[in-house]
C-alpha cells in the first residue's frame, strides 16, 4: 500500500530520485577539511534568520512612532523575545562571519575556476544581497546608529554625479529618512530580500552539484573514462547517481555520497559553531558593541548626530575603502569595485591550479596579503578617519586592490608544482 | 600564515583600545546584579531621585518588583507615588518640552542608559560633581562637562569641590589638582555614597537588561547539551567514517 503510493508519487514527482541525485548519491570529495564546514553553516545561519525573524515580526512595529519601543517591548514583555531577538542579532554577525570564511575557502582551493564561475557569480549575487538585506534590518529597531548608519549609507548613493541626489530620494521615500523609509525598508527586509536569498541560494547549490564540488587539492574527482585512471576496490563501494557519471563517460574516484558521511560530519560543525554562537547569544549578546552598538539603545534622534558613527563590523572593509579616497564620489566607485574585483576572480585569476597547495609562493604570499589588507580595512572602518589611520586605510585599499593586480599577471604563466592524480 | 594574521589584528586592536578610551579615567563600578538588597535599595534611590525627571518608560513596575523580590503591596506603599497601577511603566508627568526649557535638554530616559554609556561611567558620573559657580545649578561635572543636571544626591553627597594641594614639583611648589571632595554636609560618608552610587547603578544596568540573569542561567544549560552534542556527533562521525580512511 505505502510502497504503491511512493511509486505513484515518484512517477508523478520524482522526489527520491531528486534526494539521492543531491544528497543520497552525490559524489562529494572525500578530502574536504575545516573550511568546507562554512557553506552548511551559512545554511544553518539562513534558516536561523528566516525563523527568528519570522517571531520578532510577530510583535514588531514597523512605524518611526513605535519600532524603537516594540523591540523593547519584544526584549522585556515577549516570552523568550530578548532569545530571539538576541539569536536573530547575533546571526547577522555570524552569517557574514561564516560567509566571509565560505568565500576565503573559494579562494585558497581555487573554487571560483573554471567550470565554477557561475557558481561564484551566484555566490557574490548572495553576498551582495546579504548586504543590503543586512543593512536594511539594521534600520528596523529604530536606534541611533540604525538612523545615522542608514544616512551615511544612502548618502554614499548621493554623490553619483547628477542623479546621486533624486536617487536618495527615492531610496529614503521622503526628504529625511523617516517612518516611510522604515516601512520600505521593513517590506524589503521580510519579504523582498529573504525571497532573493532563498531563490539564489537555490541556484548556487544547483550551479554547485551540475559542476561537482572542488576539493583542498583542487584537482577534479570525475575522470575520464578512457583507462588511463583506475578506480580502486574503494571507489567501487559507493554508488553514485547515473547523473555524475554522464552515462559511463566519466569515472568517479575519490568521492563519497554526501549523505550519509557529510551530513554527520557537518553535524561536527554545527555542534561545533553553535557552541560560539550560543555563547554569544547567553553570555555576550552585544559582541562587545560591535553587534549591538552602544548608541543605538538610544531612540533614533534626527537632531542629535552621535560622536563617531561607524557601521556594523561586517560592512567596515568596504567602508574603510570608500572613506580612504578623499573624492566622495570615487570613492563609492573604489567601495563597489572592491565587490566586483571579487566577482571577477574567474577571470582575473589565468591559472591553471587551483589549490593555494599546488601554486608558487608567490600566490601564498599574494593571498596572505590580501587577508591582511581585508582585515585591517575592517579595523580601520571602525576607527575615526583620522590623521594616520587615513594613510593606513590608504595604503590597505592599496594592497587589497594589488592582489587582484598581481594575481593577474603572475597568474598566467605561474611557478606552479605539479598536482597529483588522485586526492591526497 | 594564521599567526602573521593574528598578530596583525592584535596590532590593530590595541590601537581601536587606545582610540575609543574616555578623556576622564572611570572607575569600575561594582556590578553584581544577584545582589537583590543593593538592586532594592537603587530602585528606591530611582524613585526618589531620579524619576522626577527622567523615566524608565520601557520598564513595568510590576517587573521590577518580581525580579527584585519585592512584594507587591510593600513596592506599591514605598516606592509608587502617584497611584498608577503596578502594571504601568515607569514614567513621569514632566514633559519634553518642560524639561529642555528647564534644563536646556530634555532628560534622557534611563531604561537603557546602562547599556548606552555603561555602568562605569554611570558610576563615575554621578561620584564627579562638583561645585561650579558660572553654572546654572552651581554644579559642573569632570565626567560630563557642562551637564544641565544639578546635583540631585547633594544632600547624601553634600557638596564636593575641587581640592587642590601645594606640592613640589621639581623643586618648586605647585598646585597640584588631586580630585574632589565633599564639604561633609550630606547625609552620607564618602563610604556609604559610594555605595549608594553603587547600589543605584546596579539598578540602572539590571533595568537595561532584565533578562540577563536567566540569560545567564539557561545560557549553562544550553552549553552543557551543545558539549554533549558536540561529542555525540564527533563519535558519529568518526563511526560512519570508519570505512573511508
Amino acid at each position: 500500500m505505502f510502497k504503491n503510493l511512493m511509486s505513484w508519487i515518484e512517477y508523478r514527482l520524482p522526489f527520491m530520485d531528486k534526494m539521492n541525485l543531491h544528497v543520497m548519491q552525490y559524489p562529494a570529495p572525500k578530502n574536504f577539511n575545516f573550511w568546507y564546514f562554512f557553506g552548511s553553516l551559512a545554511m544553518l545561519v539562513l534558516v536561523n534568520q528566516i525563523v527568528t525573524g519570522i517571531w520578532l515580526t510577530m510583535n514588531y512595529e514597523p512605524s518611526a512612532e513605535g519600532a524603537f519601543a516594540s523591540v523593547e517591548y519584544i526584549m522585556r514583555d515577549v516570552d523568550y523575545g530578548w532569545l530571539l531577538r538576541y539569536m536573530h542579532s547575533t546571526g547577522a554577525s555570524a552569517f557574514f562571519v561564516v560567509v566571509y570564511l565560505h568565500m576565503l575557502r573559494g579562494m585558497m582551493y581555487g573554487s571560483y575556476q573554471k567550470p565554477r564561475e557561475l557558481l561564484w557569480i551566484f555566490g557574490m549575487l548572495i553576498f551582495l544581497v546579504l548586504m543590503a538585506e543586512a543593512f536594511m534590518g539594521y534600520l528596523l529597531p529604530w536606534g541611533q546608529m540604525s538612523f545615522w548608519g542608514a544616512q551615511v549609507i544612502i548618502g554614499i548613493f548621493g554623490t553619483i554625479p547628477f542623479i546621486g541626489e533624486d536617487l536618495t530620494l527615492w531610496i529614503r521615500g521622503d526628504y529625511v529618512i523617516s517612518g516611510a523609509t522604515l516601512n520600505r525598508f521593513f517590506a524589503l527586509h521580510v519579504i523582498a530580500l529573504p525571497l532573493v536569498l532563498v531563490i539564489l541560494v537555490f541556484l548556487h547549490i544547483m550551479a554547485l552539484h551540475e559542476v561537482g564540488s572542488n576539493n583542498p587539492d583542487g584537482i577534479d574527482i570525475k575522470k575520464d573514462n578512457d583507462g588511463s585512471v583506475e578506480q580502486t576496490e574503494a571507489d567501487k563501494k559507493f554508488t553514485f547517481h547515473q547523473y555524475f557519471t554522464r552515462g559511463g563517460k566519466k569515472i568517479i574516484v575519490d568521492a563519497i555520497p554526501f549523505h550519509p558521511y557529510y551530513t554527520v560530519k557537518d553535524l561536527v560543525g554545527v555542534a561545533g559553531f553553535l557552541l560560539i554562537f550560543a555563547w554569544v547569544i547567553f553570555f555576550l549578546p552585544e559582541g562587545g558593541g560591535y553587534f549591538l552598538e552602544p548608541p543605538n539603545f538610544e531612540p533614533a534622534n534626527p537632531l542629535k548626530t552621535p560622536d563617531h558613527i561607524a557601521p556594523v563590523w561586517y560592512f567596515t572593509p568596504f567602508y574603510a575603502i570608500l572613506r580612504a579616497i578623499p573624492h566622495p564620489f570615487m570613492g563609492a566607485v573604489a567601495m563597489f569595485a572592491a565587490i566586483v574585483a571579487l566577482a571577477l576572480l574567474p577571470w582575473l585569476d589565468r591559472g591553471k591550479v587551483r589549490s593555494v597547495r599546488y601554486r608558487s609562493g608567490l600566490h601564498k604570499v599574494n593571498l596572505i596579503n590580501f587577508c591582511i589588507s581585508f582585515v585591517a580595512l575592517g579595523v580601520l572602518g571602525v576607527l575615526p578617519a583620522e590623521g594616520v589611520y587615513t594613510l593606513m586605510a590608504q595604503i590597505f585599499s592599496f594592497t587589497y586592490f594589488g592582489f587582484f593586480v598581481l594575481l593577474f599577471f603572475y597568474s598566467k604563466n605561474e611557478n606552479t608544482k605539479p598536482l597529483p592524480v588522485r586526492v591526497t | 600564515m594564521m599567526k602573521t594574521l593574528l598578530s596583525a589584528v592584535a596590532l590593530l586592536a590595541s590601537s581601536l583600545a587606545i582610540a575609543a578610551g574616555p578623556t576622564v579615567q572611570l572607575d569600575k563600578a561594582p556590578i553584581d546584579l544577584t545582589d537583590k538588597a543593593s538592586l532594592q535599595n537603587g530602585a528606591r534611590l530611582f524613585q526618589n531621585y531620579c524619576l522626577g525627571c527622567h523615566q524608565m518608560q520601557y520598564q513595568r513596575y510590576s517587573r521590577t518588583f518580581a525580579d527584585l523580590d519585592i512584594p507587591e503591596e510593600l513596592g506599591m506603599e514605598h516606592l509608587m507615588f502617584t497611584g498608577e497601577k503596578v502594571g504601568d511603566h515607569i514614567t513621569n508627568n514632566m514633559s519634553a518640552k518642560d524639561g529642555e526649557k528647564w534644563f536646556g535638554a530634555t532628560p534622557p530616559d534611563l531604561t537603557n542608559v546602562a547599556r548606552v554609556r555603561g555602568p562605569d561611567w554611570l558610576y563615575t558620573y554621578l561620584r564627579a560633581f562638583y561645585a561650579d559657580d558660572s553654572r546654572p545649578f552651581g554644579v559642573n561635572n569632570e565626567v560630563f562637562p557642562l551637564v544641565g543636571m544639578p546635583h540631585v544626591l547633594q544632600e547624601l553627597q553634600g557638596l564636593p569641590s575641587k581640592t587642590y594641594e601645594t606640592r613640589l614639583v621639581d623643586g618648586e611648589p605647585k598646585q597640584v589638582y588631586v580630585g574632589i571632595k565633599t564639604d561633609g554636609s550630606g547625609e552620607l560618608s564618602e563610604e556609604e555614597y559610594d555605595r549608594a552610587v553603587a547600589d543605584l547603578v546596579n539598578y540602572l544596568e539590571y533595568v537595561g537588561e532584565p533578562t540577563k540573569l536567566e540569560a545567564h542561567a539557561l545560557g549553562y544549560k544550553v552549553m552543557i547539551f551543545l558539549l554533549i552534542f558536540l561529542v555525540l556527533a564527533y563519535l558519529l562521525k568518526k563511526e560512519y567514517w570508519k570505512d573511508v580512511h
